[in-house]
């Protein structure tokens, strides 16, 4: 139904899905300039499960803002497979993230004005293979609450609803901002479930930002953030299972 | 499952659900003011269709030319003047009808009838019985609302002065014409079928009974296609000038058509003037609806934006909103312009006497209405659609900072050592966001400006009223006659007993001219300090009437661009026809016509036939009005008489049955603008306050110190609105008097202050309703839910 653009579609055969080469970022202009990003390269392999970390204001929200196409780089390339995302016009920006994105914010962002089912089904409706809400909705284990409103749910139930939201286009990356931040450490952990879950079964890449250092352990890879620019890129050899996370 | 809607039309309706009140008010709005486009736009094209028809099937005139005795033969060189298709000639004259139940004289006109058998001009409509047979000197046809305002029938008879000699007269049939489809008295405001009378008899007959056998004194013509009408009545001028003639005019000029042309034009006029007005408030009210809407859901708008809905499909979902109220508004709107109009066409009938006049909007009307509607409503939230098109999805996601309250509180830091805390945040919440209460603050205005409009209508009409029948008309009876009289006549009346005073008056047909302006018209003689009838300056003292300088009226002085001093050329039409050069010597206020006043005997002196009057204001004792009744029916010389209080009475009646009961509806509009206004105002206040006031209420607030708070700031600012609106409403009253004005009627720019009452306590009274709407939502307020969402 949308016209196809030139987003390449498969993985590209070196196995990274994004590619960050000098990315800086720059709010504002003069002596009000903040520098949120500060040349951040980075290579981000296909399939992989990836924490962000570090301290409020090191520039993770912005850079996850930026890989998923909401915000643009003042300089730098960023590479999604083969399309350098900073040289696309906002109407292709907006199809790549209609088309390969899924995101999931801090405060859920349901619309209240739908119930859980129809807040997937905005996604799904304009996506190309999506699955069916319902289908997404148990994916979270959340099949029975489908005609509530978000008032009528839990945070995390609605959590829940928000990734369901997002996985349900079966998206290529999965962008997750604080997901728990707004969570009890026990429903955190079934969030966090649901998104190993996502990211094993079908296999999208996931980008999580978290504040709970604890969540590195269930990772592929651990990126810490400082002031704008990467301190330490770490892979884990072994994962754990989000069940023995607790903060 | 697929649903018929996507998700985002379900956001919409429920969107639309949960404010339905301020969806109602705002659909209200726009309704109101269509109803009024479709029904004056209909009714407009009704009139104009109507009217087209009605001339063409009973072959209305042309022209008019009135002469005092003209030759038959002359009708043949009429007949060949270039541009003329039929010249007809016929006698018109007036007639006094005595009805054994109504004690005053009636003043009517009588018409020699067309012959239906000849292809003749201005046909009657016949309604019941038949036209007259022209062999027969006592049979007439007999105007139909009269006819039936006195329950006379084909076969009555009716006792009638013609010319001096009373008859009885029998009617053979009730009919209208074109020529009188509204039928007025001369000087009167508004037609009364009791009191007008038109009949028609056999040519031969009442050629013997005004002395015009073989002659006419009127030809009426039907114009050839292309046929140049300035150049056809300055030839008719030519040819009758040595037979009387006071000049010819066109269709524009007659009194019946003219009339109805001005009525179509005040009804275009309104169908643009008014209907923006309310359209301009219900965009007013959409943007801030829809902005504040956009603010709430900028998260909302983020998100969809991050998985990929399209600036195009986000703006468009807005847009849509928009457009669901406008257009459920047009829609009403139309549905209730189609129902006012059917109602004001009833209004019309009972003064516009065509044989059928049906109330029927163009299709062209309602998909103007729709468009306008649409294109206004997109075009007033173009800014605020447009914003949550292009929020940068970023920075949607980013809850705005909190509002900053810092500043409000150093300017207020004075006052507000005075006032208790729910005050203080009254007045930081007017302070914070000047833009909204200004807003806020015309809107309501509005309100107040139109209600006060609505008053405006009622206002000039019984200023005009009181003016023209309390200050320049005080007398109780008027008499005209037949042709100029001796002014010994004058004595003759005041010998009546029962008759206190009696002024002459000496009216002659001229025609004005100042540069290359001219008017066709009358000029009044009058004694220069009269009491009975007086010309009167805008502060409504009496002008002394001079004799070495004419008084115009004010809308005179315009049509013929005259300042004071200026010359101006009068060219008698009657009599031995002079022409007068008179310099203005002061201008005068009126209400109906445009007089030109001069000093009697001056008059007489340039006209040179003497001391000669044309008609007497007389004031009489009311217990003697019968006796006197009867002395003038039986005076010969006395062609009509009119009644200062049935003239009055008639307009009283015309406004009440007529646009009084428009009044109510437009008041109900301004109801609807004030509570449109308020209510929104006080819902979008609580939708931002919503969590502001649950945590007072958790701090221990009661519901009416919380309400208090939200209403407050609309209570202050309904308050500054009044002022607002008041000199609001006077400016558009001003716009509309003179809009309306016309040459039949002077519409002044009066407003009592009991209309600046009412408009107030209007006003007052639909915050009032609004606020109490808006507190039982207080009330409701549930707490947990209130705090939990986050707006
Ligand atoms: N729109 C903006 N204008 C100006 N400065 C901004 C803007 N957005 C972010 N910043 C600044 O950029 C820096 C990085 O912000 P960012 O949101 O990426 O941090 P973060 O690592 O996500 O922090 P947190 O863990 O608190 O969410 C901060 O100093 C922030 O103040
Ligand atoms: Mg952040």
């Amino acid at each position: 139904m949308r016209r196809r653009i030139a987003v390449s579609e498969t993985a590209s055969p070196v196995g990274s899905v994004f590619k960050a080469e000098g990315v800086t970022k720059v709010y504002g202009t003069g002596r009000a300039a903040v520098h949120a990003l500060r040349g951040v390269s980075l290579d981000i392999p296909e399939g992989d499960l990836v924490v962000l970390l570090g301290p409020s204001g090191s520039g993770k929200s912005t850079f996850l803002n930026i890989v998923g196409g909401l915000d643009r780089a003042t300089e730098g390339r960023v590479l999604f497979r083969d399309t350098d995302l900073t040289a696309l016009s906002d109407a292709r920006l907006t199809d790549y993230r209609r088309r390969h994105v899924g995101f999931v914010f801090q405060f859920y962002n349901l619309i209240p004005s739908l119930t859980a089912e129809e807040n997937v089904e905005l996604v799904t409706e304009i996506a190309e293979d999506p699955m069916t809400p319902a289908e997404a909705l148990d994916l979270v284990g959340l099949a029975k609450r489908r005609t509530h409103f978000p008032a009528e749910l839990s945070g995390g139930e609605q959590q829940r609803v928000a990734i369901a939201r997002a996985v349900a286009k079966r998206p290529t990356v999965l962008f997750c901002d604080e997901p728990t931040g707004a969570l009890d450490s026990q429903t955190g952990v079934e969030v966090l479930k649901v998104l190993r879950d996502v990211n094993q079964t079908l296999g999208a890449s996931v980008l999580l930002i978290t504040h709970a250092a604890a969540t590195a352990a269930m990772a592929d890879q651990v990126i810490r953030f400082s002031d704008g620019q990467v301190a330490s890129v770490e892979h884990n050899e072994t994962k754990v299972d989000p069940s023995q996370i607790s903060w | 499952m697929s649903h018929i809607l996507s998700p985002l039309d379900i956001k919409l309706l429920r969107d639309l659900w949960r404010i339905r009140g301020q969806a109602a008010a705002i659909m209200f709005v726009i309704a109101a003011g269509l109803a009024l486009y479709v029904m004056s736009d209909g009714m407009l094209g009704s009139l104009k269709e109507t009217r087209r028809a009605y001339y063409e099937r009973q072959q209305f005139a042309d022209a008019f030319a009135p002469v005092k005795r003209a030759p038959n033969y002359l009708l043949e060189d009429i007949q060949n003047l270039p541009g003329v298709a039929r010249a007809e000639g016929r006698v018109v004259g007036g007639a006094i009808i005595d009805l054994p139940d109504v004690s005053q004289p009636i003043t009517s006109q009588v018409l020699s009838a067309p012959e239906h058998g000849r292809a003749s001009l201005n046909l009657l409509h016949i309604v019941t019985g038949r036209t007259v047979d022209i062999t027969r000197a006592d049979e007439i046809v007999l105007l139909e609302p009269f006819a039936r305002a006195h329950g006379l029938n084909p076969g009555d008879s009716i006792l009638v002065t013609l010319h001096g000699a009373q008859r009885r007269l029998d009617i053979v049939g009730l009919a209208l014409s074109p020529e009188f489809v509204y039928a007025i008295n001369p000087g009167d405001f508004a037609p009364d079928d009791s009191r007008v009378s038109v009949f028609w008899m056999g040519r031969e007959a009442i050629g013997k009974a005004f002395d015009l056998d073989g002659a006419f004194n009127q030809v009426i013509l039907e114009f050839a296609k292309d046929a140049s009408e300035p150049a056809i009545l300055d030839a008719l001028d030519r040819i009758l000038a040595p037979y009387g003639a006071t000049g010819a005019y066109g269709r524009d000029e007659q009194i019946s058509n003219k009339y109805l042309m001005e009525e179509m034009d005040q009804l275009s006029k309104m169908a643009v003037i008014l209907p923006p007005i309310f359209l301009a408030v219900a965009v007013f009210l959409l943007n801030i609806v829809l902005t504040r809407m956009i603010q709430t859901e900028r998260e909302q708008i983020g998100l969809l934006k991050a998985f990929g809905y399209s600036n195009v499909e986000v703006g468009w979902h807005y847009a849509k909103f928009v457009l669901a109220i406008s257009l459920g508004g047009a829609a009403l709107g139309c549905l209730g312009g189609m129902a006012l109009g059917r109602m004001i066409a009833g209004v019309y009938q009972q003064f516009y006497k065509f044989p059928f006049l049906i109330f029927a909007a163009h299709a062209s009307t309602f998909v103007i209405s729709i468009a306008v509607t649409s294109a206004a409503a997109l075009l007033g939230v173009t800014f605020a659609v447009r914003q949550a098109a292009t929020l940068s999805p970023a920075v949607a996601m980013r809850p705005p900072a909190p509002p900053d309250y810092s500043k409000t509180a150093k300017v207020f830091r004075a006052i507000e050592r005075y006032v208790d805390q729910p005050s203080r945040i009254v007045l930081r919440g007017l302070v914070r966001r000047p833009v909204r209460a200004a807003v806020t603050c015309l809107g309501i205005g509005a309100a107040m400006a139109l209600a006060v409009m609505m008053r405006f209508n009622q206002d000039a009409i019984e200023y005009m009223m009181d003016v023209n029948f309390d200050v320049m008309d005080r007398s109780d009876v008027s008499v005209t006659f037949i042709e100029p009289q001796s002014d010994a006549v004058i004595l003759e009346l005041k010998r009546i007993d029962g008759v206190y005073a009696v002024e002459p008056q000496r009216n002659t047909p001229v025609m004005m001219r100042h540069g290359l302006a001219e008017h066709l018209g009358s000029i009044t003689g009058t004694l220069p300090e009269p009491t009975l009838n007086r010309a009167v300056d805008t502060d409504l003292r009496s002008i002394y009437v001079r004799s070495d300088g004419v008084i115009l009226s004010e809308p005179l002085m315009e049509k013929l661009q005259l300042a004071p001093g200026d010359l101006v050329t009068f060219e008698v039409r009657e009599g031995r026809r002079p022409t007068i050069d008179l310099p203005v010597a002061g201008v005068a206020n009126t209400m109906i016509g445009l007089p030109a006043y001069f000093e009697i005997g001056a008059l007489n002196r340039a006209l040179g036939d003497g001391p000669l009057v044309s008609s007497a204001y007389m004031q009489i004792d009311a217990n003697k009005r019968d006796e006197i009744y009867r002395k003038l029916k039986d005076m010969p010389t006395i062609a009509g008489v009119a009644m200062q209080k049935e003239s009055r009475d008639a307009f009283q009646k015309m406004i009440d049955e007529g646009p009084g009961t428009f009044r109510y509806i437009f008041t109900l509009f301004s109801v609807l603008i004030a509570v449109g206004v308020v209510y929104n105002s006080a819902r979008i206040a609580l939708a931002e306050r919503r969590r502001d006031l649950a945590s007072l209420r958790v701090l221990g607030f009661t519901r009416g110190e919380a309400a208090f708070i939200l209403l407050g700031e609309l209570a202050v600012l309904t308050v500054l609105a009044l002022p607002i609106g008041g000199s609001l409403g006077y400016l558009m009253s001003s716009y509309i008097a003179k809009a309306f004005s016309t040459e039949l009627y002077q519409i002044p720019v009066v407003l009592s202050w009991n209309s600046y009452g009412i408009a107030t306590i209007t006003v007052l009274v639909s915050a009032a309703v609004s606020g109490l709407l808006v507190q039982r939502d207080v009330n409701k307020l549930d707490l947990v839910r209130a705090l939990k969402t986050r707006e």
